[in-house]
């Protein structure tokens, strides 16, 4: 399936970008591109919502990373929703400790960011 | 600022390029596209040939010289090479689908398959950048390889960034450290391991709290440079499948072992360098330094008859030592040999050894059958090895760790006189069999215990202690369980008739060869292991456990197990239960070592009181104080601890008897300074927990003017 992300800013000044498809070298600017309008709009928290997210390449990992350079260390990035493989892959690789994973089915928690 | 110089100018089936820039040899990202570079000498074509990820064909062959078009189309000539460098910009690539090979042509004269030659170029093969920092074609462990397949390994792409989190090398003083010498695959592949991914980089740092809690702070990891499992593997007549397990063979220099990384079954090359870094950044958080056993001296290519992977298609003069009809001088032991001390090849093991200390944070470099590495083209030793010298001196390497096995295969031994320039220590290969012998009551060697015992002075005049690296067992030869349970080896599953691995093991089975039930034997054995442990942590130096051996780890009586993928190499972590009083003696004495900078000096003891406390910094006893045997089976020391780190720390006292006679002896104690009392911390002829108390905790002697030292064993008072 083709990537897709898009933002949406709460009034809150709480980022949401829903990411589908496969995140990989080609889609990652993609990616790249909503984080930094989210940047620009000084979000105060970042939430990515990867329940349609089918798969995650080292490219999609870095934007990660970027996410966190790019808003400052005190603004926290929240993964919802990724399915096993891609939280696997986080953790495997160390990224999992830039970002806060955030089970789906852990409604309070969602419904909180 | 825009670069000026990330436009193409040339066009090749529909490919923009642009002349590369040579340097750093390899395939890297660059705006816009990937730069690639390789050196050859004597090649005369060479080509880039792209595949996408795992297709047998390749999508494209674009040539280092001939005819192109300009951007606008206007045909064109061009030559993409400086010097022997083979350069090139391609742009517009998807990086993380993309392998490559080069496909080079020059000088060959008919070389074939199996007859010498001093030139190997073949155009009819793709063959491995040698400065490739990802290999494809084993990503996943033990997945049988489609030989069908022309092109077996091939190079990717990686990207070099990381969040490091602020970590660096941790630069632990070479004379606090205690190495432990492990496996990737085996520390935790065995299903007892209880954590996901087993036998992985990302396992090994599951494990992290057990290497703690042993008191391990430096990790020493058999290869882990890409090597080929199935080079060489066959079914013993047991139906084994038997691999290339322990690795000691490099396909490349710069590439981790993907094989050892859980994520490698994604083919993203820059997950396994990430999942690495990971782990390298946990083990540093946790003060846990990595060195890494490095192959520089031969290649997976084998000789004359081997595969052409990389180096022999690259520049086969340059790289390998030949004979002047091009047979493959084999000083190695493994069919070639690298000319380490050609200047190209010296830039590729100093280009790859900065490469991991810079890219991967890597502490430190063991270097396998190191010897070779001081001999020049035609295999003579050197008396100034310029490869030597020059990791000595690197300013990126300033810092690591350099470790020498100071021998090869082809009977250069050089243990005490490896070229050394203030930097290199070596694997004391006469420290193990001493300490073996010793151990096993062979006659009259206190005396050259009591030098093991000190960091071996009489080799390491000058250098001090930390050259030299102590240990009784590594991965070569038996384990510590088996050098007390094996007269002989027995290496019958390997497939050779039991006529490889080592035969002078100066081992003793106690009585009984293998597994006994008899429960005098299985009591020495329990206490020689304890002996040699409390030997090996109270020796100056530098102290190396192999992994397995504080839980009594067995290769039943197998010396050599490089091809043995199954439980004769893998950590049992059962044995941590039911060995759990060794592994609690062995953590006590390392973490007693750690305790106590005395045992840990500097420099070496000078044998006389440089601090005014009345004793020497060091001194030598035997049943009587003061009065040593030199020949004999029974060697006790006294550390004077106002002499800690050259009388720069006060510590206390430690005294130590060894007795291995098969009697008791008492053992006359020496006078401790007024209003200080002697501890026992080890004795190794009592059973646990008294065999190791908890340092600091260790109860008061109650005759402070003799200790009875038992059969074969070890005694250790701490005096404060």
């Amino acid at each position: 399936m083709a990537f897709d992300a898009s933002l949406e800013m709460t009034s809150a000044g709480i980022a949401k970008i829903v990411l589908s498809g496969e995140l990989d070298a080609a889609s990652a600017p993609r990616f790249r591109e909503e984080v930094e309008r989210a940047a620009e709009q000084h979000a105060k928290r970042l939430v990515l919502l990867m329940g349609d997210l089918e798969f995650m390449a080292s490219a999609g990992l870095r934007v990660l990373i970027f996410a966190k350079q790019k808003m400052g260390r005190d603004v926290d990035v929240y993964i919802v929703g990724a399915r096993e493989p891609i939280v696997e892959t986080i953790r495997m690789t160390g990224f999992h400790h830039s970002v806060v994973l955030v089970d789906a089915n852990n409604a309070d928690t969602v419904e909180s960011l | 600022m825009q670069r000026i110089d990330v436009y193409p100018t040339h066009v090749y089936q529909g490919f923009k390029l642009r002349p590369g820039r040579p340097f750093p040899f390899g395939a890297h990202l660059v705006p816009g596209g990937i730069n690639f570079s390789v050196f050859s000498r004597h090649a005369n074509y060479c080509c880039l040939v792209l595949f996408e990820k795992g297709a047998r064909e390749p999508f494209v062959e674009i040539p280092f010289r001939g005819a192109f078009l300009k951007t606008d189309g206007e045909p064109t000539w061009g030559e993409f090479r400086i010097g022997n460098v083979f350069t090139i910009t391609v742009f517009d690539l998807d990086h993380e689908n993309l392998e490559y090979g080069y496909r080079m042509d020059g000088p060959s004269h008919g070389a074939q398959q199996g007859r010498p030659a001093i030139h190997r170029f073949d155009r009819s093969k793709v063959i491995l950048d040698p400065y490739a920092r990802a290999i494809a074609g084993r990503d996943v462990w033990g997945q049988k390889p489609d030989w069908t397949d022309p092109f077996q390994y091939r190079g990717r792409i990686v990207h070099d960034d990381f969040d490091w989190n602020g970590d660096r090398p941790l630069e632990i003083p070479l004379e606090d450290l205690v190495v432990y010498e492990m496996h990737v695959r085996g520390f935790t592949h065995h299903a007892s391991s209880g954590v996901k991914n087993p036998g992985t980089f990302a396992a090994m740092r599951a494990k992290i709290p057990y290497l703690k809690e042993l008191g391990i702070n430096c990790v020493e990891l058999m290869p882990i440079f890409e090597f080929d499992e199935f080079e060489n593997s066959r079914l013993n007549d047991r139906g084994e499948m038997l691999l290339n397990y322990w690795g000691y063979s490099s396909v490349g220099f710069f590439a981790p072992k993907a094989g050892f990384a859980s994520t490698a079954r994604m083919h993203d090359a820059t997950m396994v360098a990430d999942e690495l870094k990971t782990t390298v950044r946990e083990l540093h958080q946790n003060g846990i330094e990595v060195i890494l056993d490095v192959v520089f001296n031969h290649t997976a290519e084998g000789n004359e008859y081997g595969p052409c992977i990389s180096y022999k298609g690259t520049d086969n003069a340059t790289y390998y030592m030949l004979t002047p009809e091009g047979y493959y001088l084999n000083f190695s032991g493994t069919g070639n040999t690298l000319n380490c001390n050609n200047p190209i090849v010296r830039d590729l093991v100093l280009n790859a050894l900065r490469y991991w200390a810079s890219e991967y944070h890597i502490d430190g470099f063991r270097f396998d059958l190191a010897a070779i590495l001081g001999r020049d083209a035609l295999g003579y030793p050197l008396a100034n090895p310029p490869l030597l010298e020059t990791l000595a001196y690197d300013p990126i390497l300033g810092k690591c760790k350099l470790i020498a096995e100071a021998w090869d295969a082809g009977g250069l031994y050089q243990v005490g006189s490896f070229p050394a320039y203030g930097r290199w220590a070596e694997w004391n290969g006469r420290y193990r069999d001493t300490v073996r012998r010793f151990l096993k009551d062979d006659c009259g060697l206190s005396g050259a215990m009591a030098a093991g015992l000190m960091g071996s002075p009489d080799l390491y005049s000058g250098r001090g202690p930390t050259a030299s690296i102590n240990f009784i067992t590594c991965h070569d030869g038996f384990t510590l369980a088996d050098m007390v349970s094996y007269n002989w080896k027995h290496n019958e599953s390997n497939g050779e008739n039991n006529n490889d691995g080592a035969n002078d093991n100066n081992s003793w089975n106690c009585g009984v060869e293998g597994p006994s039930d008899d429960s005098g034997v299985n009591a020495l054995r329990r206490r020689q292991i304890r002996n040699a442990l409390a030997m090996l942590l109270v020796s100056q130096g530098v102290p190396m456990i192999l992994m397995g051996d504080e839980i009594g780890r067995t290769q039943q009586g197998n010396n050599n197990t490089y091809c043995h993928d199954n439980e004769l190499n893998w950590f049992d972590w059962r044995l941590l239960h039911s060995n759990a009083d060794l592994f609690r003696f062995t953590r006590n004495c390392i973490h007693f070592r750690h305790a106590h900078p005395v045992l840990r000096g500097r420099e070496h003891m000078r044998n006389r009181d440089y601090v005014g406390s009345g004793y020497p910094d060091l001194s030598w006893h035997g049943t009587s104080s003061w009065k040593p045997d030199w020949n004999g089976n029974v060697v006790a020391f006294l550390l004077c601890g106002r002499h800690a780190r050259a009388g720069s720390v006060r510590d206390d006292f430690v005294y130590v008897a060894m007795n291995m006679h098969w009697e008791a002896l008492p053992f006359e104690l020496p006078v401790l300074p007024a209003g200080m009392l002697w501890h026992v911390f080890v004795n190794t002829s009592v059973p646990s927990p008294n065999d190791a108390h908890d340092p600091g905790q260790e109860p008061l002697l109650a005759n402070q003017r003799s200790f009875l030292t038992g059969a074969r064993s070890v005694a250790i008072l701490v005096g404060r």
